[in-house]
């Protein structure tokens, strides 16, 4: 089962290989993995999409906790959350089917954010599965390239996911 | 007050307590040494190689239970120092090591004497770190030895470029001021909650087992383990790291567990229903296949390290705490609590104890004409008492030294556990000796592993350092040696190490005598002519090639089927 896993670490060089060395260390996977500069800037946050037993789930919890520079982890996939991601792209789309694909633009309530006469870069976000619908029926119309941000999630409700989080 | 980066680190040290160190000097940390020769408060221990820095400073932490420190360059002082590190890390011993780095400038260049050694070591530290800055160095350090000493302790490196040691910043002194992290809080104090369940569990198992490891040492708790275990009367084993926790003199220790334990012990873990793990990791010498591991009990599970806990083996009832902390607090629920009259009858079990314990698993016969290793180390046990801080290297001496070497004492047992690292007893004796001037300490190796540091004798001269080895000389890589007898058909591929120095001309070389025993009629004299000799001592034991290590359980086997000695009887008394 895929979980999504949300890392609050101190922003100081070299705590993004810890984390991905990690997953390579021991043998996790990692589906995606994003990472920004939150707050003051002093802190980044790193969501992860991982996938395992509950067993391994739960080491990659207690694993991550253990390295010094992380600050707080939860597992949002315990509860209700929200699961965004964004995506690009770009289709080599000629005058039959430039109609077509701005259709399912439209579909997909993405955003047409580049257009030449034989291309369109689309803009989508939403759940990784929009995307992947979103996707799917580009495909035939003469996608030529793509990139995805990886999943970010947050709890659902009021409250904060992680109590070291600072308005700046 | 305005200090160089150097002055800042030798302050650093100084106002932790910090009073002996042990290195190598080289380029990127010249700054660190001339500070360091103006220093009277901080002794420097100059080893032959970086390894041997580190191992030194691991065997120093060990016996005092202080954190360890090494200074080692940059480049191949650095990439040498990583064995050192692993074996620190993986037997969770507090280090902190300080890199020499290129200046800032040139990081990433390519320069000379560069590696990117935080990059390196990241995997083999607890943490480590870059100093960037001057004014960030007096901080990095002191939280280097919070991280390294507290939680699950282990070795952390900090590397500093040249051009940082140089650079002048304010200094003031944080002497007795404690370290506050965010991001680094470790757990102590155990759930009172799981710690009542536990008592409950104990109350009632029929067949309790204690189970100890490192953690016990680590966490300075012998005492606190020897009144539990005396209060629940309850049989106790212990891991490799573990030994010397627990006086093995007492009844209530039934040995050693694990791939060379005892047939008392793994029978003991084999049948019964309440394991009780006290700073253990479940590592696979210990329980051997991990399905069939102690198949008919509940498992406690008292660790520091939250992620030990149910990494290998699930646990019922997990207890995150430093093993002092919640052994004292499960005293308290015990004498709190109806424990004392309501507490099962341990005396079947201990029946059941008993008739394993006739096995004598740990026999062997001693010849007029071929010694024994086993006879060696029984022998220097004998006459030292039980004494002596004991050193070991890895293989077949380094489990005839567990086995037959009872240690009565915690912080007397030097050994690689985890990273099994050969080279490294010769060195961690040094650091042995320098921490204790006045105990006896006593190196058993074997012919491969004290020639791995060799170099070290020049430490041990320098120093006039009276540490007395007593190399195990099958004239084989013997555990090597013993799988391929077993398992490879009896094809020794590059495992005889027959042709090797004269010892005693090499102590001699090192300004050490050098004694040999072929015989066993010449042991007993050897060992009481090197004890009473000044200075250091090579003892070269000509022992009998083709000795195996008794018990045994074979790798992928469950731990109660058991190679007992003579190679005879695989689990030969049958289980119900």
């Amino acid at each position: 089962m895929k979980h999504v896993i949300s890392v609050l670490v101190e922003n100081e060089s070299g705590v993004l290989s810890r984390v991905a060395g990690l997953f390579s260390a021991r043998g996790f996977n990692i589906e995606s993995l994003t990472v920004a500069p939150v707050g003051k800037g002093d802190v980044s946050h790193i969501t992860l999409v991982t996938m395992g037993d509950n067993n391994i789930i739960e080491q990659i919890l207690k694993q991550l906790n253990k390295l010094i520079p992380v600050i707080q982890v939860a597992n949002l996939t315990e509860g209700a959350h929200v699961a965004r991601e964004l995506m690009m792209v770009k289709v080599d789309a000629q005058r039959e089917v430039r109609a077509e694909v701005l259709r399912i633009a439209d579909i997909f309530r993405s955003r047409v954010v580049d257009a030449t006469p034989t291309s369109f870069i689309v803009e989508v976000t939403g759940s990784s599965e929009k995307l992947n619908a979103c996707l799917a029926l580009l495909m035939p119309l003469g996608v030529t390239d793509v990139v995805r941000t990886g999943q970010v999630a947050m709890a659902r409700g009021a409250g904060q996911n992680h109590q070291f989080f600072k308005t700046p | 007050m305005e200090l160089t980066g150097a002055e800042i680190i030798i302050h650093t040290l100084r106002d932790l307590g910090v009073h002996t160190v042990f290195g190598y000097p080289g380029g990127a940390v010249l700054y660190i040494y001339d500070a360091l020769f103006k220093e009277p408060a901080i002794k420097h221990i100059l080893t032959r190689h970086e390894q041997g820095a580190l191992h030194a400073a691991d065997g120093y932490a060990r016996v005092t239970g202080n954190v360890g420190v090494a200074i080692v360059t940059s480049g191949p002082g650095a990439t040498n120092a990583v064995t050192g590190l692993a074996t620190a890390y993986m037997d969770s011993i507090p280090l902190v090591c300080i890199s020499g780095q290129v200046p800032s400038p040139l990081i990433g260049n390519d320069a000379f004497q560069e590696a990117d050694t935080v990059g390196i070591t990241r995997s083999c530290t607890k943490h480590n770190f870059l100093v960037k800055e001057v004014d960030q160095l007096s901080r990095i350090i002191r939280e280097a030895f919070h991280i390294a000493s507290t939680g699950r302790p282990g070795p952390v490196l900090i590397d500093i470029p040249k051009d940082v040691t140089a650079a002048l910043a304010h200094y003031e002194s944080h002497k007795g001021q404690k370290v506050e992290m965010r991001s680094y809080r470790p757990t102590v104090h155990g759930h009172a909650g799981q710690i009542k369940r536990a008592v409950k569990l104990i109350r009632d198992a029929v067949r309790p087992l204690i189970y100890t490891g490192g953690g016990v040492i680590l966490s300075n708790a012998a005492q606190e383990l020897q009144t539990f275990t005396k209060a629940i009367k309850a049989p106790i084993t212990q891991t490799l790291m573990g030994l010397g926790g627990y006086p093995s003199s007492d009844h209530q220790f039934i040995g050693m567990l694990g791939m060379h334990g005892t047939y008392e012990a793994n029978m003991a873990v084999h049948r019964c229903d309440l394991l009780l793990a006290i700073g253990a990791r479940f590592d696979d010498r210990v329980t051997g296949k991990i399905s069939q591991f102690a198949p008919h009990a509940t498992i406690i599970h008292i660790d520091v390290d939250p992620t030990s806990i149910s990494k290998n083996v699930q646990v019922d009832v997990p207890i995150v705490g430093d093993v002092k902390d919640v052994l004292t607090r499960m005293m308290d629920a015990i004498d709190k609590s109806d424990f004392k009259e309501k507490q099962t009858n341990l005396s079947p079990w201990w029946q059941e104890i008993e008739v394993w314990r006739q096995t004598k698993c740990l026999r062997f016969k001693q010849s007029d004409t071929l010694i024994e290793a086993q006879y060696v180390i029984q022998k220097l046990h004998e006459i030292t008492k039980g004494e002596a801080i004991l050193a070991t290297d890895v293989g077949q001496h380094q489990m005839w030294a567990a086995q037959f070497y009872g240690l009565e004492k915690p912080r007397r047992w030097l050994t690689s556990g985890g990273l099994g690292t050969m080279g490294y007893g010769l060195p961690a004796a040094i650091g042995a000796q320098i921490a204790k001037p006045l105990d006896l300490v006593v190196l058993i190796t074997g012919e491969g592993s004290i020639q791995m540091n060799i170099q070290e004798l020049g430490t041990i001269l320098q120093y006039q350092l009276p540490i007395k080895i007593a190399i195990i000389n099958n004239a084989n890589l013997g555990m090597v040696r013993q799988w391929q007898e077993f398992f490879y058909e009896k094809r020794y591929s590059q495992s005889d190490m027959s042709v090797q120095p004269d010892f005693i001309q090499l102590a001699q070389a090192y300004g050490a005598t050098g004694l040999k025993a072929e015989r066993p009629s010449e042991v007993e004299p050897v060992i009481r002519q090197a004890l009473a000799t000044k200075g250091a001592v090579i003892m070269d034991f000509r022992v009998n090639k083709e000795t195996n290590v008794y018990p045994m359980v074979p790798a992928g086997k469950a731990i109660h089927e058991m190679i007992l000695p003579d190679g005879a009887a695989i689990n030969e008394m049958n289980l119900l």
